[in-house]
């Protein structure tokens, strides 16, 4: 197998699902540092994202990437008012119990995209998409629009968390909750902040995967394990680590095929996730340990 | 005669009932008093419930055994194989907070039913396993069923006494502060990693006992014989309702939601196909929502775990 085979085959779809492991990588990360709890509903969300996507398709008739940021947004709201009803209340009860709140959430939100959108598998846009041939590197418009939405997302993000002052607010909650407190920082408006923009990168990571491969309301739930194990390989916290995290995750369950029947590619995610537990449970770039 | 159907069906409930206890059971040992979040219950009642199909069930071509074990010796198996399971996975991740664990545990849960739904050689994929002997098996149908509720509902009785003997003792109380207080717990010397991967171990070994039971009352065990995420999530709902660290709530808690899930099950049997598809998701979204509602309003469910002996002896000496 020649190496150009090995960036088709492997490589390029390993850095498309891998860019979409890391904008949902990205957000339980951010759950994960400033809310300090695991969020199980994270897949599940992004599940809801996409259908919502799908909504705005068959209603409005517009493509899918005019539909991404009014998934965005609804997402974002969505998760605003799932923290508002069912999380806001545990905050001061042990942290574990919010994550036992979010595996309930996470089964809600899936029922809910059953109950209105059936079972059956959905796409956006019917028909086959030739690959574009750029010096022999096969690759799909929309597989370039996935990678680079990525970047731009994630850069947004970097730059409102090193420059705007609410994303110093949402830095100072991640380091010290209560030193935050003390200076002054809103603890609310932060946790609301969090959860608009975790809503809004869970959508995109759904409306990517659908536009890839398919619409299944078990979509999400299957990203769940390899967004965490891409989370906590790259530093829980850190959001280059996420995006770094999802990107070897992604390109490492393409690889797995050439030497694991491709029915254990879910196989990668786990086995990255209890190695790095076991020898650097701080990550790549030496995020936190809850 | 419509009431023999019915208490057919009354102890086919409580068969069913008694499985899950066992499965609560093992998850209060492990959420209810030391604190630990499986959310991957239903992968290790697959591990159970195979490992005995496969100790106990005749011989095949095409894969392994069956050994035509006796069924006892499946059952111990099945724990057996649970705890080894459990043991790689607690050492990994009980060092940390209990969410790492959450969400290996659901990692543990699908990797399992991938191994069951693809290797031929040993669990026969999507075919399952047939012919798993079942206690008292030959009888007619209503005396086999009574006996069978019979046996459950003894192992039941000694996994519960086990349980409530264990707890009252001194590890019961250490398990309790190490839940309570992680950090006075291990000033007080306890090595809390280990205690808490013994009540994990312990735990799981009850939930693969539980899945033991299921596949020998079934007599099959096929890859969709179970929805993992919502057994999974009936076991947890069904532990929090009852009473998480209390063993009587834990079965209490059981036996209310399998009620209410069986029966409305037969109410949407009723619908016209469409909506019972959508009636069964509806389900699904109530039972999450329960879940919340118990958590806001009752967290310490339907019967509260005991507080100890110290208010007593206070108010006494008043």
């Amino acid at each position: 197998m020649g190496a150009l085979e090995i960036i088709n085959f492997y490589l390029v779809p390993g850095i498309v699902i891998g860019s979409i492991y890391a904008l949902g990588a990205v957000g339980i990360t951010l759950v994960f540092a400033i809310l300090r709890y695991a969020h199980l509903a994270h897949g599940d969300l992004a599940t809801l994202g996409a259908f919502l996507a799908l909504g705005a398709v068959t209603l409005g008739g517009v493509s899918p990437y005019v539909a991404l940021p009014v998934a965005m947004v609804l997402t974002a709201a969505a998760a605003v008012m799932i923290d508002k009803a069912f999380y806001a209340y545990l905050r001061e009860r042990p942290k574990i119990v919010t994550v036992m709140a979010s595996l309930g959430v996470a089964l809600m939100v899936r029922a809910v995209v059953q109950v209105v959108w059936g079972v059956d598998s959905e796409t956006y846009t019917r028909g086959i998409v030739r690959p574009d041939v750029w010096f022999g590197i096969r690759i799909r418009d929309r597989e370039l629009i996935t990678i680079l939405a990525m970047i731009g997302l994630v850069l947004a993000l970097h730059v409102f968390l090193q420059q705007s002052k609410w994303g110093k607010a949402m830095r100072a909650m991640s380091d010290n909750p209560d030193l935050a407190l003390l200076s002054g920082v809103d603890n609310k408006k932060v946790v609301m902040l969090t959860w608009i923009i975790v809503g809004g990168l869970c959508a995109a990571a759904g409306v990517f995967l659908g536009l890839n491969y398919e619409l299944k309301a078990m979509m999400g739930w299957t990203m769940l394990l390899p967004m965490f194990a891409a989370a906590i390989l790259g530093g829980v916290g850190r959001v280059e680590g996420a995006v770094l995290g999802g990107l070897i995750v992604g390109i490492a369950e393409e690889m797995s095929t050439l030497f694991l029947p491709t029915e254990y590619k879910a196989a990668t995610a786990f086995a990255i996730l209890l190695l790095m537990l076991l020898v650097r449970p701080t990550g790549l770039l030496k995020g936190k340990v809850l | 005669m419509e009431w023999i159907g019915l208490a057919n069906y009354a102890v086919f409930m409580a068969i069913f009932i008694c499985i899950y206890a066992l499965l609560s059971l093992g998850l209060n040992i492990q959420w209810g008093f030391t604190g630990l979040f499986n959310a991957g219950i239903a992968g290790f009642f697959a591990v159970g419930a195979y490992t005995s199909a496969i100790l106990t069930s005749p011989a095949v071509e095409g894969r392994i055994g069956g050994f035509d074990l006796p069924v006892p010796v499946g059952w111990i198996g099945a724990m057996l194989a649970a705890a080894l399971i459990a043991w790689p996975i607690g050492k990994i991740c009980l060092r940390f907070r209990s969410d790492y664990l959450a969400i290996a545990t659901i990692g543990v849960a699908e990797i399992i039913r991938l191994v069951i739904k693809s290797e031929d050689w040993l669990t026969n994929s999507a075919r399952g396993i047939t012919d798993i002997p079942r206690p008292f098996g030959d009888l007619p149908y209503v005396y086999s069923q009574l006996a069978y509720l019979a046996i459950v509902a003894g192992v039941l009785l000694v996994a519960y006494l086990m349980v409530e003997r264990q707890i009252a003792a001194p590890w019961g109380r250490m398990m309790r502060a190490i839940r309570d207080n992680e950090d006075a717990a291990r000033a007080m010397g306890k090595d809390v990693p280990f205690r808490r991967l013994e009540a994990f171990i312990f735990g799981s070994a009850l939930m693969g006992l539980g899945g033991a039971l299921f596949a020998h009352f079934n007599r099959t065990i096929t890859p969709e014989a179970i929805d993992p995420m919502i057994a999974t999530f009936l076991v947890w709902i069904m532990l929090i309702l009852g009473g998480s660290g209390n063993n009587r709530g834990a079965i209490l808690g059981v036996a209310v939601v399998w009620i209410i899930w069986s029966m409305s099950e037969i109410v949407t049997d009723q619908l016209p196909h469409e909506y019972a598809v959508k009636a069964k998701y509806m389900r699904v979204f109530l039972i999450g929502l329960m879940l919340q509602l118990v958590l806001r309003f009752r967290p310490e469910g339907l019967l509260p775990e005991p507080q100890g002996t110290r208010e007593e002896v206070s108010e006494k000496s008043k």
